[in-house]
């Protein structure tokens, strides 16, 4: 075999040769390595963006349910039957050296009264930590505080699209008097913005209350169980396991529940959601490449068309290098390096190609592009792997020619 | 003297369905180092054929081809590639070089194939190029060079792997007699530097530059004779450069 530097220099030469041929064969390629990196782009793009919202809910945070009743009626649903104590709650902060807050929150979606409108919007009781937990400082004005949350006083922190709503836009919301279910509360905060959640919910849309005005005012009252779920955020993410750990084995004894007994209460982590949510998208993405890879197909086939009408082309010119000593290898090589080059060219041509789609698309439809480089070297591999499959019949049926038969084409 | 070629009751057939065609049958035949050998005879006589097959572009169908030492009715592709690359320069009659591609990268091909460095390529490329009187049309395409040049290109070609045998077919069938002349000419300026060679040709003032002359007919060889070859007396530009000689 002749050296591979000759190789690609021959290779590089017949390419140039037919320019505008070179470029047709390899649009397949093109298109196809082209849609593989837009399609995996924007997949990627759209996983990391749902991760980063489940993220924005609070970071390291466990949820903590009172657990599923089963009885005669079936399963209810997580906190149905009310099983975790103020106790539990105080001996999971102060006792569990992993965990870093809790908050117990409740919600109900209740129309509130401002001076000039109404709004329906989703009403949260909870406690200060809340918001440490969720990662979620005011913009102006101030939290609710430790003191609101013991005397139950009607103080409420407002999310931002609920506060525009209530007293239009530009409108200071500190210090307005909002009624729910004809209590007045008075806004002492607004949230900074937060946008959509995972499931696509504006964040913002809400106001915040303490957990026990929310139970006096909507609720029978206060009493021996915390209602509604706890949010339990973790000393850093790889403490969580332990903190679900944790909690299981201290409630499990506060509960005196025998070992073959169920759980009574249930933890959810967030990297449960993530991973639920996110292998939803992978799927979507692995289709969606699948019908690439047929373009990426069709992309070879058009190559081995083009080297067979090359090999064709040139019969007379494998005669002449068969005459003044060139083997078999070495035309075979010739003409498999040609195929490879010529897809690689179009793997490469392809990436640029994808990802610049990504670059004028993503913006327009909002969309979050997020190019992994293993997938471009994937594949530029893969497009490298087609150029050779489909290189090597026509490679093999030129290095097959008879030197005589060659020579004497016309 | 050894002998360079020998034949022993060769024979090339064609089989077409039921009917078999020998178009050579029973040659025998040697041809010693430093001979310059005319191959006649009138087309169908099997004179291409037996150029083919001592060019190992071909192989016989019987019988035995010693080239040198070795017996190369027996070789390999692999192998005959190998001994058409160092052994043998050949010269086809419509010259057979490469498009679009320099006359010096047409002569650099078999240099190419015998894994010569690019360096050593080129400066062996110029020198051969010189010694058939081309070294200013280097960078030409063939195309753009006459007949008679293609030619010449083609013979540097054949000569830059220093092989002992050229074997040229039809050297002068598509050229004029003036150009034929001096491609006749440098054949045998080759043949006086010590290369073998051997030219088939269908005109006697052609086979009138061999030494010997084989007459071929219906695939047999019917005529041998050894002759006091022609000079020609056109003058000689591209003398043969001392030091080249294989």
């Amino acid at each position: 075999m002749i050296s591979a530097g000759e190789t690609l220099r021959l290779a590089a030469r017949a390419l140039r040769r037919n320019k505008l041929r070179s470029f047709l064969t390899t649009l397949g390629i093109i298109i196809g390595v082209g849609a593989v990196i837009f399609i995996q782009s924007i997949g990627e793009g759209a996983k990391s963006r749902v991760r980063a919202q489940i993220e924005s809910a609070g970071t390291n945070i466990v949820m903590l349910f009172s657990g599923s009743s089963s009885g005669p009626g079936g399963r209810g649903g997580y906190g149905s039957q009310p099983t975790i104590t103020w106790e539990d709650l105080r001996a999971i902060q102060t006792e569990l050296p992993s965990v870093a807050a809790v908050a117990p929150q409740i919600n109900a979606s209740q129309p509130v009264i401002s001076e000039t409108s109404t709004w329906n919007t989703q009403i949260t009781g909870t406690t200060p930590d809340y918001f440490s937990i969720r990662n979620w400082p005011v913009a102006n004005g101030a939290l609710f505080t430790a003191s609101d949350q013991a005397s139950a006083a009607k103080n409420a922190v407002i999310g931002q699209t609920a506060a525009e709503n209530l007293f239009g836009p530009g409108v200071d919301p500190i210090g307005q008097i909002v009624r729910i279910r004809d209590a007045p509360f008075t806004i002492v905060g607004v949230l900074e913005p937060k946008g959509q959640n995972a499931m696509g919910v504006d964040q913002d849309d809400g106001l915040f209350i303490p957990l026990s005005a929310f139970q006096t005012r909507m609720q029978r009252g206060l009493g021996k169980f915390v209602p509604g779920r706890i949010a339990v955020s973790a000393v850093s993410p790889e403490a969580i396991p332990r903190v679900r750990l944790e909690i299981s084995q201290l409630l499990r004894e506060r509960h005196r529940l025998a070992p073959d007994e169920e759980d009574d209460f249930t933890t959810s982590s967030m990297a449960e959601m993530t991973s639920m949510l996110t292998s939803t998208q992978d799927t979507m993405t692995l289709l969606l490449m699948a019908i690439a890879m047929v373009s990426l197909v069709v992309g070879g086939i058009g190559v081995m068309n083009i080297m067979l009408v090359s090999v064709t082309e040139r019969t007379r010119e494998i005669g002449i290098r068969m005459a003044v000593g060139a083997q078999p290898a070495d035309i075979m090589a010739q003409f498999l390096v040609e195929a490879l080059v010529l897809a690689a060219i179009g793997g490469a041509l392809g990436v640029i190609f994808g990802v610049g789609m990504g670059q004028v698309l993503a913006p327009k439809f909002g969309w979050n592009m997020e190019t992994k480089t293993q997938i471009v070297f994937i594949a530029l591999g893969v497009s490298a792997g087609v150029g050779i499959v489909f290189g090597l019949y026509p490679a093999r049926k030129a290095s097959r020619l008879d030197p005589i038969d060659a020579l004497r084409y016309e | 003297m050894a002998n360079l070629i020998e034949l022993r009751d060769l024979a090339k057939i064609y089989q077409s369905g039921d009917t078999e065609f020998a178009a050579l049958h029973d040659v025998n035949l040697s041809i010693e180092r430093g001979e310059f050998v005319a191959i006649t005879g009138s087309s169908g006589s099997g004179k291409s054929t037996l150029m083919n097959i001592l060019g190992c572009l071909d192989s016989p169908s019987r019988g035995s081809y010693l080239l040198g030492d070795r017996d190369v009715a027996k070789l390999s592709r692999i192998e005959l590639a190998r001994v058409r690359n160092e052994t043998i320069g050949f010269v086809f009659q419509n010259f057979n070089l490469l498009a679009r591609t320099s006359a010096s990268e047409n002569v650099e091909l078999p240099l190419i194939y015998a894994r010569v460095p690019p360096a050593e390529r080129h400066r062996r490329a110029r020198e051969s190029l010189e010694r058939v009187g081309l070294a200013h049309r280097a960078g030409h395409h063939p195309s753009q060079l006459s007949g008679g040049q293609q030619q010449r290109v083609a013979i540097a070609r054949a000569l830059v792997t220093r092989p002992p045998l050229i074997l040229a077919d039809e050297p002068t069938g598509n050229l004029d007699s003036v150009t034929s002349t001096e491609i006749m000419n440098l054949l045998s300026e080759l043949q006086r530097s010590g290369m073998t060679v051997i030219f088939v040709t269908h005109e006697p003032d052609i086979a009138a530059f061999a030494q010997r002359k084989l007459a071929l007919k219906d695939g047999a060889i019917v005529g041998d004779v050894s002759q006091l070859p022609v000079r020609s007396s056109a003058p000689q530009s591209h003398a043969a450069s001392p030091g080249m000689a294989p």
